[in-house]
This record gives structure tokens, sequence and C-alpha cells, in this order.
């Protein structure tokens, strides 16, 4: 238990390494920060001056060193384009994207779930067949396809839903929340579903996978021959034992969700993390894009934490598989 | 002697595919499908009306026009053109050219690299196969989208604007083989490792046979199969991250469009009631993606239980 957590705490450290160190050389290396913050028509004195200020004058693992205080201390530097703050412009656009998310995250596994026990329950029925067959057609629609034909339908076919935005926000603190206003709500509805469809199908084949696996074991056998209905064997007993590779799962799932969140924010124009990346990647917008980098590294390392630490709780044998495929 | 059974072996194995094949309904029809939207994308030169890329033959007054089935539609333009008057079934299969080649010029990065890295992290063991794994897994860290789009947009940001256009395909291809690349990487070193074990790689060191020779020669051919599934599956991924790249606008150039870029050309014309400019192409897609996968699945299933 102890190597393989030493291990994994390991790998985070040196993934956050290995992303700070690219975020460094992108905003220190590649772009040339004295003459983004002074301009064309500084003199010779004045940049020297501001690359002694800014350390520049030093070896790299000197300037790097003070990076990383400096991005510790909670500064990522000031946007090309929009000349703020970046961490106040995350601080903004966070909330939409985790809100995206998360609601996406709840329909992918309240519904993927319980279609893949429903499917693995009912293996051999031709509707459960033609359902898994069309679950191809599910991990095979690109999202931002499916935004498109959700715009097309319910905005511009019937005019139900909003096509862009968040709608109206709340503000509590320092967090926005479109779930306390019914245009909020509404306009939530397409930009999840998009962001989820995939995955539900992802979760529906997998759960079934698991669950056909369990299903072949002599305990799920005994409990039919003491001749408990089919309801209880297969959602009280064998789903239990399902669960847990699902639900690690769907940690990585949720990784997954954020990445595909910055197509939907295209899509929808959903203010979120994602268009901002877009929009510095398109503006080479340096300091933004290294801050996402960082903040994304950051978000994907706890991520993997949180699972291996349920793997390692959860099942002394997958704590044992894991540590040999790590190896 | 060897070399006959060898290959009797091999047609009465490949009979058996076929048979299965046959067997498979699904299967049959995503082979059937495949071939028809390869041999479109081949042919397009050749089959397309007009060449969406010679903007001479593009005529105005022809543009915005719906579907030839549809009301106000032009029989001439069976699903209708574009804002620059070209014919998007024309567009269609100039893009599904450009989707494949990308696609399939990404995924042979992939297997380039994942492939060598596996068998020389699996077969030398030890601090090799230590950093390059651990290389993966520090990759395995991202979803493959995500660094493929970071890589694919800050390579072409970084560009001189003149080398812009001339590279951009290329640091797209690269982008999107170089994100996949640990998937390979993880497949081949797992089969190597049970390979190395056996009793052929012994005989192929006891008669002094050196490592690069052992791992191409001897090794490479027994974990092929795994490979070929994988590959197979991959190249609906690299397409549709391809297609989503392009639609984000770091993807493939309006100028040598894919489906992707069609789409997202398209899109900007949606509001004003033009579906068939998006829908068409995206069908065009899916239907690709869906076949590609089909039978990605089928292969698994018939070389490589393991891997499902």
């Amino acid at each position: 238990m102890i190597p393989f957590l030493v291990n994994r705490a390991a790998h985070a450290v040196l993934v956050l390494v290995a992303v700070s160190l690219l975020a460094f050389v992108l905003g220190d290396v590649v772009g040339d920060p004295v003459a983004s913050i002074l301009g064309m028509d500084a003199t010779d004195a004045d940049r020297a001056a501001l690359r002694v200020r800014l350390h520049l004058d030093q070896p790299f693992v000197v300037r790097y060193g003070h990076f990383v205080v400096r991005i510790l201390s909670g500064d990522l530097g000031t946007s090309y384009g929009a000349q703020r703050p970046v961490i106040d412009l995350l601080a903004e656009r966070i909330p939409a994207t985790v809100e995206l998310a998360l609601v996406a995250l709840a329909l992918s596994l309240g519904v993927g779930i319980p279609l893949g026990v429903w499917a693995a329950a009912r293996r051999g029925d031709r509707l459960v067949g033609a359902l898994m067959t069309l679950s191809v057609l599910g991990v095979s629609l690109p999202t931002f396809l499916t935004g498109i034909v959700l715009i097309l339908v319910f905005s511009i076919g019937l005019g139900w839903l909003p096509s862009f935005g968040r709608g109206e926000v709340v503000r509590i603190g320092g967090w926005t929340t479109g779930f306390l206003t019914e245009s909020g709500l509404r306009s939530l509805v397409m930009p999840a579903v998009s962001l989820a469809i995939g995955q539900i199908a992802l979760v529906a084949r997998l759960s079934r996978a698991e669950m056909l696996g369990v299903l072949r074991t002599d305990y799920i056998r005994f409990a039919r021959a003491r001749g408990l209905p089919d309801p209880v064997v297969n959602f009280s007993h064998a789903l239990r034992n399902t669960l847990i590779p699902i639900i690690t799962v769907s940690g990585i799932q949720l990784g997954y969700l954020v990445a595909f969140a910055v197509v939907v924010e295209q899509v929808f124009q959903w203010p979120g993390m994602g268009l901002l990346f877009l929009q510095a990647l398109a503006q080479t917008d340096l300091p933004l894009i290294s801050a996402f980098l960082l903040v994304a590294a950051f978000f994907f390392v706890a991520i993997n934490l949180v699972v291996d630490l349920l793997y390692a709780v959860a099942d002394p044998r997958l704590r044992i598989k894991t540590l040999a495929g790590a190896r | 002697m060897t070399a006959t059974t060898g290959i009797v072996a091999a047609i009465h194995r490949r009979n058996r595919t076929l048979a299965r094949l046959l067997l498979s309904p699904t299967a049959t029809l995503a082979v059937v499908v495949l071939t028809v939207l390869v041999g479109a994308a081949l042919l397009a030169p050749w089959i397309a009306r007009t060449n969406p890329y010679d903007l001479a033959s593009l005529d105005l007054l022809d543009s915005h026009l719906p579907p030839a089935f549809a009301k106000g539609g032009d029989p001439r333009y069976w699903l209708g053109t574009d804002s620059q008057g070209a014919d998007v079934l024309s567009l269609i299969l100039y893009g599904l050219r450009s989707s494949l080649a990308v696609g399939v010029l990404a995924v042979c990065i992939s297997i380039t690299v994942g492939t060598t890295a596996g068998l020389v992290a699996g077969y030398l063991g030890g601090m090799v196969d230590s950093v390059i794994m651990r290389i993966a897994d520090v990759q395995f860290t991202f979803p493959a989208m995500l660094l493929a789009l970071l890589i694919g947009g800050l390579g072409t940001a970084l560009l001189p604007s003149a080398l812009r256009s001339t590279l951009a395909v290329p640091i797209l291809v690269l982008a999107l083989g170089f994100s996949h690349w640990p998937h390979f990487a993880r497949l081949v070193r797992g089969a190597v490792l049970v390979e190395r074990q056996k009793d052929y790689v012994a005989a192929a060191k006891l008669v002094g046979r050196g490592p690069l020779f052992i791992m191409a020669t001897q090794i490479l051919p027994n974990v092929l199969n795994p490979i070929f599934v994988l590959a197979t599956l991959d190249i609906a991924f690299a397409i549709m991250s391809e297609a989503t790249l392009s639609f984000l606008g770091f993807g493939m150039p309006p100028t040598q469009p894919s489906l992707g870029t069609l789409i997202k050309t398209g899109y900007a014309y949606l509001f004003s009631g033009e579906w068939w400019v998006v829908i068409f192409p995206g069908a065009a897609l899916v239907v690709l993606l869906v076949s590609i996968n089909l039978l990605g699945d089928w292969l698994r299933d018939l070389l490589d239980p393991r891997l499902g």
C-alpha cells in the first residue's frame, strides 16, 4: 500500500514538474517577456534594467526556480490579449466549466450505468443487441456534431432551447451559478447532453462488460439458486461488485469531460475555461496558454491521485494489478 | 517444406477470416460501406462533378442552393451548394480524402513511435523501460485530444507566418500521431514481455543474434495482431480528433478542407437555415467513423479477445 502510494505521488510530482517546465519554456524562452511588457519603443537601458528585474540575466535553473515560486504564490502572469492578471480571467471562467462538466458526469453515470446493468441482465435479447450496436454510434459521434444537430433541432427548428451562452447567472460569493435561474438551466441542457452522449455510451458498454463478468461468478449462481428475485440479484449482489471499477473509471471520465468541454464550449459559446483557452491559442496568448496548462495538469493529476487512492482502498486485487502495471 | 505448410496455413486462416466476416452481418456491412467511402475518396478527382479547389470553376450565382430534392434545389447539385457556389457532394468527396489521409498518416506515426518504444522498453527492460514508460505515463495523464489541440495549435501559432500554410498539415499529422503513441507503446510492451520468455527468442539468442535483429524479425511479427486491431480503432480516433481540431479552427486549412473544416465553415450558415452544408459532411463523417469502429470491434473479437 505505502510503496504504491509513494509511486503514484512521485508520478504526480513528475507530471507537475514536466508541465511547469513546459509552461516556463513557453512563457520565458519562446515568448519575449521584455518586449511584451515594454513594447517596441523602449530604450536599451530600460530593457536591460527590466531583464535584471525579471531575473532574465540569470541561468535557466535559477529562472525556473523563480518561476515556480511565482506560480506557487498565485501569480500566473498577465494575459497579452486582455491585459489582465491571468488568475482573474481563470477564476471568472472556472464555474461555467465545472457546472457543465459535473452535470454531464451525472448524466453519463446516471444513464450509462443502469443501461449497462440492464443490457447485461438481458443478454441475448434482440432489443439489447440493437442497443449495444447503437452504442457504437454514440461512441462514434463527434461531440461538436451532436451539439450542432441539437442546435439545429431544438433551437432553430423547434425554438425550445437557447443555442448559445449560459443564460442568467446568480453570483454567490466568488462563484457564478446557472443552476438557480430558469434561463440558466435551459441553457445548460444542450451543452450537457452533447457532452454526455459519448460518455453515456462508453459507461454503458463498460458497465455491461463488468456486469457480464460478475454474473458468471459462483456467488451469483448461488444467489439465484436460493430463489432470490432477479432485480435483487442484479442490483444488490452483482452491481455492488462492478461499481468499484465503474466509479474509478468515472474519475478518468471527468478528465475527458473537461477536455471535450473545450469543444462544447466552442459550439455553444459557453463562457468557460475551454473557450478562453481556444481564444488564447488563436491569439498565441502565451501566459494564458501556460496558465491553462498548469491548471489542467493540476486538475488531471488530482483526479488521477483520487482514482489511484480509490483503487488502493477499495480493492486489494486491483491494488496488486496496478502496481504490476505501473512497474 | 515449412514455407509451404506456412502458406497453406495462411490461406486456410484467410478463408476462415473471410467466412467469419460473411457470418457477421454488421462486419460485412461495415466493410462494404468502408470500401465505398475509401473508393469514393480515392477516386474523388474523377467522380466528383466539380473540383472545389479550382476556384475558377465556381459560380457565385450557384451559391446557397439547397439539395436537389428540396424546394428550390438545382438538379445539378444533388446535395446543394455552399456560400461560394461549390458543390457540397464534391466537397464531401475531397473532404473524405483529406480526413482519411490525415487519419491514416497520423496512425502510421503513432504505430512507428509507439511500437518502437514498446519493443525497446519490453525487450531491454531496466532503466530504458522505466524511462520510456514514465514518459508514456506522464503523457497519459492528459486526454489525447487536448494534447493534439495544444501541439497543433501552438505549433502553427509559433511558426513564422511564411511557413504556416506549407507546414500546417504536417504539424497537424505530427500532433495527432504524437498524441497517441503511448497506447501502442503500452500494448506492444505488454505483448513483448510475454514473447520474450518464449523458446524461439532464447533460440535466436543462442545462435548469436543481436537484440535489434531479434526485436525486428522475431518478436515484432508475433505481436502484430493486437497492433493491427488497435490501429484500426485508432484510425477512427485520429479522424475524429482531426475533425474536432479542424472544427475548432486548428486543423486542416480551408484551402484543403477535411470533413471537419467543411462542418466548421458550414456552421456559420446554420442559423440562416442552410443545414445541408453541415449535415451532409457530418453524416459522411459519422458513417465513416461508425463503420471503422464496427470493423475494429469485430477484428478485436476475432484476433485478440484479450483487448476487449
